[in-house]
């Protein structure tokens, strides 16, 4: 703690924070460009400037930058000094000397730090009459514009792309005023994280291109407080809609999850809703039909069934899981995950629930001080924990400052103390990663090795934990090295997951996660599930896929209700083929058009998780809400699809459930595990004064023009019954005494702050929780200490000869993910199928640029890729990517040339 | 009203002479009527004859071109946000050739329009213009509704030189970086000529 006197008034903030930090904590405005809250401070600006005096006596004062100044005990500072404040509006007039002047055709007008800090400084005209410095742009793939002559040289974007990102493709070139932020050659950027640049960078230079297509500002879409449903993580989102389609995803700050920043994949994977051949009408043998005709179609064929089973989704919500599940009983419910996945999930729930190290939340995992991913490629499966993991790795920095009584926001004076060192990454993986970078040392192994590697870690932490027999010696050593770090460590994490397809590999990253807690309550864990969803579908207690397939191919079942799910990602295309051929009815509900809808019976088409209202559970068990963000009906009264479960409630008439509140309230009650949903966020009933939350900006535009061509009576405004926000700008929009819970926080904006930097007029302290706490809700109470577990697999042993080869799932961030991968821009970016292969066996496989590959009696040719880092013995094959086939853990596939 | 009383209180003298001033205002006003007989007429026949109009009234909104015949508006929105009633709605797109925004469409709801000029004020490219031109009456309500087509008219309008992309320093088709008003060539980053 520590007082400081600003403008002759004296507040208690801390004193490690600097001045400009401390100030808007309080609430004070100064005007800022290059400190970021996740950057810290390097003084590139000069824009946050404020008088400085000796004490209270001192009328003199001196001009210093905020953001270099600690917040010391005694400091005495005003921003409302008229000199200071002349400094300010000169700083922005200089930084606009060379500014295109382009607002109106600018990706950043509306939400731009820069037009906001023009005008809280004042600045409105320019003395400068000279020639303006013009800069070219780049061409930076289909996620990110550039327009580098709006650029104020605040080194954000490098700052960030680089240091904390990692990324090496961006720079900074030129010198003086020409300086120039850009790639050396003009292409796509590398970084998975690369999208945040447009919410970083204050200005327009880097903005989203996925949105300029369809261009809408900030103040003209509708928002909803959403979850990313591209991992387990469940990143905060905030889309934005205009006209029914979904425009843009902005982050949506969280103080454990994402912080300031996403991926790309969540960032620029939206466009699958608005695909123009998805499911939006109810079809009956493919043909569009009335919603109550399908229904009626569906209730015959449930009615006279001789049995019906359901299959669930670990993309869809908790409620729509449970609906179907209470449709058709708990024992006809089946896992919408594949068999093998749905084991690995229900032992992830096992070691993370009922284990005693708790899943570890991505802020926390930056303050760990050695890190081993076992068994994953966590910028693929879980991206944003992979950006998490680099900070860890520079927390180093933070700790070299801490010696030498440097701050830790001086960024450069930690980035000096650093220079290469970092905490130990250790990455083991089946393959190589983009995490490889930043690792101490690389393991690439088959999983069985990798799980043989990890028990012998967790052995060497704790003796009484399984010993590895026959375990070779340069798997040895690396144990030795792996276990010595983490046995040093203040903070320990392990990451681990369903990613590299084996139980053992996950039951070792626990054994090493137990050993290490029983000497260091501080050890973190987090075990990467394969959806959104799988927690919340796994806690539903399913019934293995396999036992559902297998009942429908012998006759034991004829109809089948499939739930949001390509049944063909989950099983062998024969053994699907073989289950579907012989059900009498197929009923699907689903968002988006798969194999299994193209065979259906009865289509009904899903709300996708911007159309519609559910709660899902993350890798850590947090149970957290998303809001439908529009209603489609609003421009076209046609479209039919709603949310599964309000489809399921209307089948199962007898449920009485009416709205979402009614089913949540319904699972929390019979599922003891799920209890916790209901207060992921406030229900429907939650009022702030009296009123809904808005869902539009105040300023949204355009209401009585945007549907007159159809009608130029203005229709009602769509009602939500299901929730305590309203389609509209009528409601509370923030601004006020009081804050809106942060679970229902749609859009971020304050009052001079329409920028992304408006976050900050959020948090309990700038960087950390938001007001109120941070959205959702931890449904797992905290376990206790378990026996370890017990089954060291014996060592992979490649088949020396001929044509067999075991067949590895190798994760892409890009082009693996089942709805991401439909976007377009998603689908520019990702690599074509391809079968890796170790270089070792090119000449025994007799590949030669292509390859046939044979899976469970599946063949498709595809273009070889030789890998140096692929274990000998084995393929690789892009999980999830179209054209290739499903893969269960531990087959083999044959490989031929060409 | 100072020094006013109330008629029960005002001496017989002073009733009088209310009486006799009211009489005369009377037949000033019945004069005043009759002397118009005499006078210029001061309404027109309309339709027949039209009224003068300012250029600055405030009438029919248009979409105007640039001295080069090209669309002018950008689609920012901000005439769209600037309007009071909310009558305005347009929809972002780029030309392919030249990299120009334009309004793939653009929508006044003539039935809400307030005709306050907010929307010309707020318009950075001067494209949208009010009109002289009052004559909007319709049968139909939605006959008021006015798209693009209705909108853009070939000329410039009141602001005969202004073209957005000639200050503006975004690059289009024909006006590369370096060639807006006020703009010096591109510098070359591998030059560490400060
Ligand atoms: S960066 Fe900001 S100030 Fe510059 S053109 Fe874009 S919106 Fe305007
Ligand atoms: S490109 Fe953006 S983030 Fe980078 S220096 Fe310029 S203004 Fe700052
Ligand atoms: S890390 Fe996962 S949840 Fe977060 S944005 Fe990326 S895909 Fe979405
Ligand atoms: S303000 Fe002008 S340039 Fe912008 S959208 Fe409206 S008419 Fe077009
Ligand atoms: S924010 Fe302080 S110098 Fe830039």
């Amino acid at each position: 703690m520590a007082t400081i006197h600003v403008d002759g008034k004296q507040y208690d903030v801390d004193g490690a924070d600097n001045l400009l930090q401390a100030c808007l904590n309080l609430g004070l405005d100064i005007p800022y460009f290059c400190w970021h809250p996740a950057l810290g401070s390097v003084g590139a600006c000069r824009q946050c400037a404020v008088k400085s005096f000796r004490d209270e006596n001192d009328k003199m004062g001196r001009i210093v930058m905020s953001c270099m100044t600690p917040a010391s005990n005694g400091t005495y500072i005003s921003i409302d000094d008229e000199e200071a404040k002349a400094f300010r509006a000169t700083i922005v007039e200089f930084l606009m000397t060379n500014h295109p002047h382009d607002c109106p055709v600018c990706e950043e007008g509306g939400h731009c730090h820069l037009q906001d800090m023009t005008v809280m400084t004042q600045h409105h005209s320019r003395s400068y009459r000279f020639t303006k410095r013009t800069h070219l742009n780049q061409d930076l793939g289909p996620f990110i514009g550039h327009e580098m002559n709006r650029c104020i040289s605040c080194y954000r974007c490098v700052r960030y792309y680089k240091d904390y990102a990692g990324g090496t493709d961006l720079g900074v070139y030129g010198s003086a005023a020409n300086v120039y932020f850009g790639r050396a050659e003009e292409g796509t950027l590398e970084s998975e994280f690369s999208g945040n640049l447009t919410e970083v960078c204050p200005t327009g230079v880097f903005t989203d291109k996925t949105h300029s297509e369809r261009y809408t500002r900030k103040w003209d879409m509708q928002y909803a407080p959403s979850i990313c449903a591209s991992c387990s993580v469940g990143c905060n989102v905030s889309p934005g809609e205009r006209y029914g389609e979904i425009r843009r995803v902005e982050n949506r700050y969280h103080g454990e999850l994402n912080g300031y920043f996403l991926c790309d994949r969540g960032r620029f994977g939206y466009g699958y809703t608005n695909l123009k051949d998805r499911p939006r009408h109810p079809l009956i043998d493919g043909a569009t039909v009335t919603s109550d005709v399908a229904l009626g179609a569906a209730r015959g064929m449930i009615n006279g069934a001789s049995k019906v089973i359901a299959i669930g989704s670990p993309r869809a919500s908790v409620e729509a899981n449970y609906a179907l599940r209470t449709m058709v009983g708990a024992a006809s419910f089946y896992d919408g995950h594949a068999t093998q996945e749905g084991e690995l999930v229900k032992l992830a729930l096992q070691i993370v629930r009922d284990g005693p190290v708790p899943a570890t939340t991505i802020t926390a995992m930056e303050d760990a001080d050695a890190v081993l991913v076992l068994g994953e490629d966590i910028t693929a499966t879980a991206p944003r924990m992979a950006l998490a993991v680099r900070q860890a790795a520079r927390g180093k920095g933070r700790a070299l400052a801490d010696e030498k009584k440097v701050s830790d926001w001086q960024a450069i004076s930690l980035a000096d103390l650093l220079q290469r060192d970092s905490y130990p990454v250790f990455v083991a993986s089946v393959d190589s990663t983009r995490l490889d970078d930043i690792a101490h040392a690389t393991v690439r192994a088959a999983p069985e090795d990798l799980a043989r590697l990890g028990f012998a870690v967790a052995n060497l932490l704790d003796a009484s934990s399984p010993a590895v027999a026959g375990l070779d010696e340069a798997t040895a050593a690396q144990a030795k090295a792996i276990a010595d770090a983490l046995a040093a460590a203040k903070k320990p994490l392990i990451i681990s997951g369903t990613g590299a397809g084996s139980t053992a590999v996950m039951q070792a990253a626990a054994n090493i996660a137990w050993a290490l807690k029983a000497k260091n309550d501080a050890t973190g864990l987090a075990l990467t599930l394969p959806e959104a969803n799988s927690y919340g579908l796994a806690m539903l207690e399913p019934q293995p896929l396999a036992d559902a397939l297998e009942a429908l191919a012998s006759g034991a079942a004829d109809t089948l209700v499939v739930l949001e799910n390509d049944l063909y990602r989950r099983a062998p295309k024969a053994v699907v083929d073989a289950a579907l051929a012989k059900v009498k009815s197929l009923i699907v509900i689903d968002h988006t058009a798969t194999d299994a809808t193209a065979r259906a019976q009865v289509v009904l088409p899903a709300a996708t998780v911007f159309e519609g209202d559910g709660t899902v559970v993350n890798y850590e068990g947090r149970a957290q809400r998303h809001f439908q963000v529009y209603d489609p009906k609003y421009y076209d009264a046609s479209l039919a699809q709603v949310e599964s479960w309000r489809w399921l409630a209307v089948l199962e008439a007898a449920s009485g459930w009416k709205i979402l509140d009614d089913i949540t309230g319904a699972c929390a009650t019979a599922v003891s595990g799920l209890a916790g949903i209901v207060d992921a966020a406030p229900g429907a009933a939650f009022r702030i004064d009296g009123l809904k939350i808005a869902r539009e900006p105040h300023r949204y535009s355009g209401r009585t023009a945007m549907r007159a061509n159809q009608a130029v009576s203005e229709i009602r405004q769509p009602v939500d019954p299901d929730t305590p926000l309203s389609f509209s700008m009528e409601g509370y929009n923030g601004v006020g005494g009081l804050d809106r819970p942060a679970a229902l926080m749609p859009y971020a904006w304050a009052p001079g702050w329409n920028s992304p930097q408006s976050w900050n007029k959020f948090q309990q302290e700038i960087g950390g929780h938001l007001r109120g706490g941070d959205p959702g809700k931890l449904l797992f109470a905290g376990g206790a200490t378990q026996a370890y577990f017990t089954d060291v697999p014996a060592a992979f042993t490649p088949s020396g000869s001929g044509s067999g080869f075991r067949v590895l799932p190798l994760h892409l961030h890009f082009g693996g993910d089942e709805l991401s991968s439909r976007a377009e821009p998603i689908r520019e970016r990702a690599s074509t199928a391809f079968v890796a292969i170790a270089r070792a066996d090119v000449a025994r496989a007799g590949v030669n640029g292509h390859a046939t590959v044979s899976v469970d009696g599946e063949l498709v040719q595809l273009p070889t890729f030789i890998s140096d880092t692929l274990p000998a013995g084995t393929v690789g094959l892009p999980a999830g990517f179209a054209g290739v086939p499903f893969v269960a853990y531990g087959v083999d596939a044959t490989v031929s040339g060409g | 009203m100072p020094g006013y009383l109330p008629p029960e209180k005002r001496s017989p003298l002073q009733q009088l002479g209310d009486i006799l001033w009211g009489v005369y205002t009377q037949l000033r006003t019945i004069v005043m009527i009759f002397s118009h007989t005499f006078r210029k007429r001061d309404v027109i026949p309309y339709p027949e004859v039209k009224p003068y109009m300012p250029p600055r009234y405030r009438g029919r909104i248009v979409l105007t071109r640039d001295p080069d015949g090209d669309e002018r508006c950008v689609a920012c929105n901000l005439c769209a946000v600037a309007c009071p009633v909310g009558c305005i709605s347009l929809q972002k797109t780029e030309r392919p050739e030249d990299g120009r925004w334009y309004p793939e469409w653009f929508r006044i709801n003539f039935s809400r329009c307030i005709f306050c000029g907010l929307c010309e004020e707020a318009c950075p490219t001067t494209a949208i213009q009010l009109t002289p031109d009052y004559e909007l009456a319709e049968y139909k309500r939605q006959s008021l509704v006015y798209e693009k087509e209705d909108l853009l008219i070939s000329g410039t309008g009141k602001y005969p030189d202004y073209n957005f992309y000639r200050v503006a320093g975004m690059s289009i088709e024909g006006k590369p970086k370096g060639a807006a008003e006020k703009e010096s060539a591109p510098v070359d980053i591998k030059s560490l000529l400060p």
